[in-house]
């Protein structure tokens, strides 16, 4: 065995142990601001696995997305709405907990059941490296160009939506620029804001 | 076009003065085997661009001691050495013994952490850094994708110290920060992908190659005048330098997320704002500024004096020269950053979020088109 061989194989415990162990705390700490950063560290080391596996450009797209820009987010919203207030007990928590539980030992059996009966090739495709960029670019503008765009729509339509939900003011009718009003409705802010289209 | 254009400029690297491939020799006459001579050099550029960093660091504390104080009309530090050079040293040696505080209510885990994971980007990114053709850690494919790409961990330190300091100035700093960094990475990228579609490239070599055809002319400040604006206001909106040091707003907020640090992870804090800082202006000089070209080409110039450019002395020459530029156009973009700071008054959070998202957004989507124009229109001087 190499000294490069070595390396990869210590690299490739690492960051798998890293995972899995990251992947349940996420689930299973009570503290959602721990959950979110775990999330951040699982993130980065999936690009870990990507930088293994000769694709540096994906693994910077990990980083940039996944950890730069989604945890981020998270993380945002978590601290923007701090309130550490006690949850009411929910009824039959066990049984739920339980049978989520099977459902999750039920996928991971179903992913092993992949794992080994698929007739996997090894050594697996050859890594192009360093024109993998160029690649990914023209793969996006030939073969996936329409799933491209797609996602451009998507994101489009999520985005006018976000800034529906945030700019009341636009869509309420009560609410006018005058203050006493957006304190009633901060006050009221369980109502339905949005136009309630039946009335009319 | 492309391939010719990198052939034309990789100057011949003269193998006695390859450093590695010498070092590599070195230790096989002693008796070790080739592959533990390469893991023996792999630390040693490492350690070499960080002390560079450190220094910079350095460099950089004092400028700002002696700029400001010219700048308010004082002498600024005087006894610490000659012109107060040794100053920055003692501030980093007043934070090394000072004792570290964490609040008792503070998150531990998280507290510690945080400043680490600030620091940790800032220092890899220095991997992308060429101060010359063959002078630099390693030549990525996805270079300045990687910059960008590790500048957006740092707002998660951010948030991480903000949170765990326990304290409602630290969660606000923390806060503002990492929405200033979100709204500023957007314009920032699009000004780079601009450059990199001039240059066919995302590797920082080739950036500087494509710009270094014709001497200061070829630059790119020239080519790409609005991309350079919006680059350097965003630079420093990501390194919460004083027209934008919202998060660390003294007025309002004390010392944003720093305020419960003490002692050496404060010091990390610091460094980082500065090793970024340097950072910022050495990208500034490498996509817009020529990074390690001198005005005249050097080629052009021992043509003149009839000396062929692959000689040994003349490379050594030219890759001397090539440090003094890049250093010397990152000071000159850092003395600038320091200028700014001590004249300019800071701006409120809603207009910096205004700035960001509604003029610099539009301008730099518009600069890119401009330049995808430019570039159909005129390939030969926009890197067809």
């Amino acid at each position: 065995m190499t000294i490069a061989t070595s390396t990869e194989l210590i690299c490739f415990l690492i960051l798998s142990s890293v995972i899995v162990s990251g992947g349940l705390g996420v689930v299973l700490i009570d503290n959602i601001v721990y959950s979110a950063f775990l999330l951040g560290g699982v993130f980065m080391s999936v690009a870990g696995l990507y930088l293994l596996l000769n694709a540096s450009f994906v693994a910077a797209a990990q980083v940039l997305v996944y950890v730069g820009a989604v945890n981020v987010l998270i993380l945002f919203a978590i601290m923007l709405v701090n309130k550490r207030e006690e949850l009411k007990p929910i009824k039959g928590l066990k049984i739920r907990k339980f049978f989520s539980g099977c459902v999750c030992a039920g996928l991971l059996a179903l992913l092993f059941r992949v794992d080994i009966t698929t007739n996997w090739s090894t050594p697996g495709p050859q890594a192009i490296g360093e024109i993998a960029t160029e690649r990914i670019g023209e793969h996006l503008f030939t073969d996936y160009l329409l799933p491209f765009e797609l996602a451009s729509v998507l994101l489009l339509m999520a985005m006018i939506g976000a800034i529906v939900l945030a700019r009341r003011d636009v869509l309420s009718v009560e609410v006018r620029e005058s203050d006493s009003i957006r304190e009633k409705v901060i006050k009221n802010s369980n109502n339905n804001v949005l136009l309630d289209q039946s009335i009319d | 076009m492309f391939t010719t254009l990198k052939i034309a400029f990789v100057a011949v690297v003269n193998t006695g003065l390859d450093l590695e491939v010498s070092f590599n020799h070195l230790l096989q006459d002693v008796g070790l085997s080739s592959s533990i001579a390469h893991l023996l050099w792999l630390p040693l550029p490492m350690l070499l661009v960080l002390t560079a960093a450190l220094i910079g660091v350095l460099v950089t504390v004092w400028l700002e001691r002696k700029i400001s104080a010219a700048a308010q009309q004082r002498i600024g530090p005087e006894y610490a050495g000659a012109l107060g050079i040794l100053q920055p040293m003692a501030d980093g040696l007043k934070l090394l013994v000072k004792e570290d505080i964490i609040p008792k209510k503070a998150d531990n885990l998280l507290f510690t952490l945080g400043p680490i994971l600030v620091l940790i980007p800032v220092i890899l990114s220095w991997l992308i850094v060429p101060f010359g053709q063959n002078l630099l850690i390693s030549n990525v494919g996805i270079g300045i994708f990687l910059w960008i790409a590790l500048s957006s961990i740092q707002p998660i330190g951010l948030l991480m110290s903000g949170y765990a300091s326990n304290n409602k100035y630290s969660l606000l700093g923390g806060l503002r920060a990492a929405a200033q960094s979100i709204s500023y990475e957007i314009p920032l990228a699009l000004a780079v992908l601009a450059v990199v579609m001039m240059s066919n490239s995302l590797s920082t070599i080739d950036i500087v190659n494509q710009q270094n055809t014709a001497g200061f002319l070829s630059w790119n400040i020239f080519r790409q005048p609005v991309g350079f604006l919006i680059f350097w206001i965003c630079a420093l909106a990501e390194c919460e330098r004083l027209p934008f040091d919202l998060p660390e707003a003294e007025e309002e907020l004390v010392a944003g997320y720093q305020t419960e640090y003490a002692g050496m992870k404060f010091a990390l804090f610091y460094l980082g704002s500065y090793i970024n800082l340097i950072l910022s202006s050495l990208l500034v000089s490498v996509l817009y500024l020529g990074g390690w070209g001198f005005p005249v080409p050097i080629e052009l110039i021992a043509n003149i004096l009839g000396q062929s450019p692959n000689l040994p002395v003349i490379q050594i020459v030219t890759a001397s020269i090539g440090i003094i530029m890049t250093v010397f156009k990152t000071y000159l973009l850092v003395f600038l950053a320091i200028l700014l700071r001590w004249t300019t008054p800071r701006v409120r959070i809603d207009q910096l979020l205004d700035l960001g998202w509604k003029f610099l957004l539009p301008i730099s989507l518009v600069n890119l088109l401009f330049t995808a124009a430019l570039k159909l229109a005129f390939p030969l001087a926009f890197g067809g």
